[in-house]
């Protein structure tokens, strides 16, 4: 059995869906839900939620990489099913929980965790006032835009902030986001920190290629500033349709080269990485509110990124310093002020950290009220 | 598939954070295609590039979306990931599995693909990353026969929804948000695997405003539970967090010594509408001033609750900054039912109401929270056949530029310019 390409349309089954989630919740995951009265995190990673019923549920939350094999998985199979009646999930943040139901076998769980790897194969952490788990893109791993990688990024950085994940010292929780360029895959545009990959070369036009791969309209039509536009050029010999970029009009946004694949824009100098804080999307205290651009660019320094990674703490642990408790980076930010908020971090204030796309208005000052800092000659 | 040297990456091998070249060295052992990704992915370090190619378009019969299609552009070199198509296979709600089926599908890449996962996409799928054309159909035959599972979305169609776990594991949320979640995801298989919308379309679903999918920044319709009437209040417990013998915030500030818990300055005096205040010691609210922030019930989670009469909040249109600029969602309806017993209809109305406008007058590649903002909230509000409410907006319009309509004005637009001279000279 199996696929028969001779017929490619018989016993095809289509539009099953994902199966019911029922069938995967723990036994008491499934004899509590809708009675859970109440949680504590009983330590860093270790989240114990109480039922009406008087159970408990014991959920470890260990930090994954993401991009990961099926051995990977595999082995992770294998702890759950040591602990956890073979099952387990994944959180929004990329996170594994593993699930228990008496506190007392949450420490034999720990001890099989803290036995793989270097101990930190599995780590524990990623719950309240810490850093939990960067999400992230594809990058250089799997994708046609991006202007810098993600895995690697992200390793670098976790590494550099591996006690933060597993403690809880910071005022609040710290979302850390990533996305490989400006289509923002991994929609890091409401981050406590963004580390987000920015392209600073126009694309350029693949005269040669663009009428068998391009549809010229939609190229055109892709510019949200009209750079783009149609001209016409000679290709050995012979006239053809193709278009012209107006480079002083381009914002680098690389939507162009998504629609056209006759217009490549990634480049090893031109590319890198730009740093934006303050987000964030709970509605507690304060609004939901966008990351603001800091630092437009770093350059690409694989392996290991030193100048984000230094940026990313720099900023973190600035805020860990100055803000009060429950109080989100971005809040903190708008309590002291930007002004403060750029000295404090030692980040250099450009022109580039002001606004002059749709609505810029809405973010310069209209106010007598500032503070005096270094910015001040 | 020979090894490659790869002394960029070797130094990702080291430090305390799980390191994903480590795991793919693991598993090139018996998936030897996984060495061509590792040396491809040391040239993109070395060249500080990438090396995938723009596109390629590859799929299953019948269905539009559910593949990436991706080549390499050094083949010769790499043929072991000359095609490295990205399969997204649609997520159980919640990401609870069992280890069972994890291992099967686990068992299946292993045979059609690279070995290398993400576990998940930023939408929410599984991602399985990395196969042969040649290997799609077989793939899809065996985990549509052999697991009764299926691709999700990609592409201009529905994307796989998503939902914070909920009622599973949540004692804050105001709905099922794993019931309408896999409901409508079942729902609407054809709009998630048949591309017929201008562009991708997303709903999150959120049980609590704390939005832990992250639906208001991320989903043209974002689903976040909220409530219509009074927390529920347990003196005894708030007592309790006062005398420091129950952790604020569940614990969540246990690595700092943050001084004695002080009820008035961490829930009182933060509490973003000034509606609490204590008697006594007893801790007194205003709800008909609250907004529903949760903080002060994040903080005392034992002593403070949601109401009883729970729903949903219903906003619309948020989008990452691709093109013009990032959007968060747009309140349309501040309270609705989110109930199983009427399998979601007002929900389904509600979203339909949106296709069939957007799908009429959306341009090519322009999200719903772009259409709402070039016809204009007052115009989308009528399409959506919804009373305007202030609840919709931060603030009035502080501009006097009114779409007056002629039916609205006395007397109508249509005037005599003779008569008119005839009173007034020019």
């Amino acid at each position: 059995m199996g696929y028969n390409p001779e017929k490619p349309m018989e016993g095809r089954i289509s539009d099953l869906g994902p199966p019911h989630y029922e069938q995967f919740h723990p036994p008491v995951i499934k004899a509590n839900k809708g009675k859970w009265l109440y949680h504590e995190i009983i330590q860093p990673g270790i989240l114990m939620h109480k039922s009406e019923t008087g159970d408990e549920v014991y959920s470890v939350r260990v930090g994954c990489a993401r991009l990961v094999s099926v051995e990977y998985i595999r082995e992770v199979c294998e702890i759950a099913d040591k602990h956890c009646d073979g099952f387990l999930r994944f959180t929004t943040r990329n996170n594994i929980e593993f699930m228990v139901d008496s506190k007392d076998k949450v420490q034999p769980l720990l001890d099989t965790l803290a036995t793989y790897g270097n101990g930190t194969k599995y780590p524990v952490g990623g719950t309240g006032a810490g850093l939990t788990n960067i999400v992230h893109t594809q990058g250089w791993v799997h994708c046609h835009t991006p202007a810098t990688d993600a895995s690697g990024v992200v390793k670098a950085v976790m590494d550099e902030l591996f006690d933060y994940f597993g403690s809880h010292t910071l005022p609040a929780q710290v979302r850390v986001a990533l996305a490989c360029c400006l289509n923002m895959c991994g929609a890091v545009h409401a981050s406590d920190i963004a580390i987000l990959g920015v392209h600073r070369k126009p694309p350029m036009i693949d005269h040669k290629r663009i009428t068998g791969v391009c549809e010229l309209p939609l190229a055109i039509a892709s510019c949200p500033l009209g750079a783009v536009k149609p001209t016409k050029v000679e290709v050995e010999g012979k006239e053809i349709k193709s278009v012209k970029v107006t480079v002083e009009r381009c914002m680098f946004c690389g939507n162009c080269y998504t629609m056209c694949p006759a217009m490549p824009m990634a480049d090893p100098e031109g590319d890198g990485i730009a740093i934006l804080v303050g987000g964030k999307v709970s509605n507690r205290i304060s609004q939901p509110k966008f990351s603001k651009m800091v630092i437009p660019f770093l350059p690409n320094t694989p392996p290991r990124w030193p100048e984000t990674v230094q940026a990313v703490k720099k900023i973190l642990e600035t805020y860990a310093e100055g803000a009060n408790k429950y109080e989100r980076l971005g809040d903190w930010a708008e309590r002291i002020g930007w002004e403060k908020f750029f000295e404090k971090c030692d980040i250099p204030f450009t022109e580039k950290s002001i606004d002059d796309y749709r609505l810029a208005y809405d973010t310069w000052r209209t106010s007598t009220q500032f503070k005096y800092t270094s910015h001040i000659k | 598939m020979a090894k490659h040297e790869t002394p960029l990456l070797d130094q990702l091998e080291t430090g305390p954070w799980p390191s994903f070249v480590t795991d793919i060295k693991k598993q090139a052992e018996t998936k030897p295609e996984c060495w061509d990704i590792l040396g491809i992915l040391e040239l993109s370090y070395k060249d500080r590039i990438t090396h995938w190619k723009h596109g390629g378009i590859v799929g299953v019969f019948g269905y539009g979306g559910g593949i990436v299609g991706r080549y390499a552009d050094v083949p010769e070199q790499f043929p072991g990931v000359e095609h490295f198509h990205t399969i997204r296979v649609a997520q159980p709600a919640s990401k609870y599995y069992s280890t069972d089926n994890l291992r099967q599908l686990m068992a299946l890449w292993e045979k059609h693909g690279s070995g290398m996962t993400n576990f998940h996409g930023s939408t929410g799928d599984i991602i399985l990353l990395g196969t042969r054309t040649e290997n799609l159909e077989p793939f899809f035959w065996d985990l549509t026969h052999d697991m009764g599972q299926d691709l999700g979305g990609s592409g201009s169609n529905l994307r796989t929804p998503a939902n914070c776990l909920g009622l599973s594991r949540c004692e804050w949320s105001c709905y099922d948000t794993e019931e309408v979640c896999h409901h409508l995801t079942i729902h609407y298989q054809d709009e998630i695997h048949r591309p017929a919308f201008p562009y991708k379309f997303k709903f999150k679903f959120s049980g609590c405003p704390n939005d832990c999918v992250a639906a208001i920044a991320r989903s043209d319709v974002s689903v976040i539970g909220t409530w219509k009437d009074e927390i529920k209040i347990d003196q005894a417990a708030v007592k309790e967090y006062v005398a420091g013998n129950y952790p604020a915030n569940g614990g969540a500030h246990s690595g700092r010594d943050w001084g004695p818990f002080d009820l008035q300055k961490e829930v009182i005096d933060l509490c973003p509408t000034e509606c609490m205040w204590l008697e006594g010691d007893e801790l007194k609210i205003d709800d008909t001033e609250c907004t529903r922030c949760m903080h002060c019930i994040n903080v005392m989670p034992r002593a403070l609750r949601p109401g009883d009469e729970k729903g949903a909040t219903i906003l619309v249109g948020a989008k990452a900054p691709i093109l013009d600029g990032a959007q968060f969602s747009t309140l349309l309806v501040p309270f609705m039912k989110i109930e199983k017993e009427n399998d979601f209809e007002e929900l389904i109305d509600f979203i339909e109401k949106i296709w069939d406008y957007w799908m009429e007058e959306g341009k090519n590649r322009e999200r719903v929270g772009e259409t709402m903002q070039r016809v204009g909230l007052p115009n989308f509000i009528k399409i959506m056949e919804l009373e305007p409410i202030p609840q919709m907006i931060k603030e009035p319009r502080s501009n006097p530029y009114v779409f007056w309509k002629e039916e609205e004005v006395e007397g109508g637009f249509d005037r005599d310019i003779d008569e008119f001279r005839a009173r007034h000279q020019a």
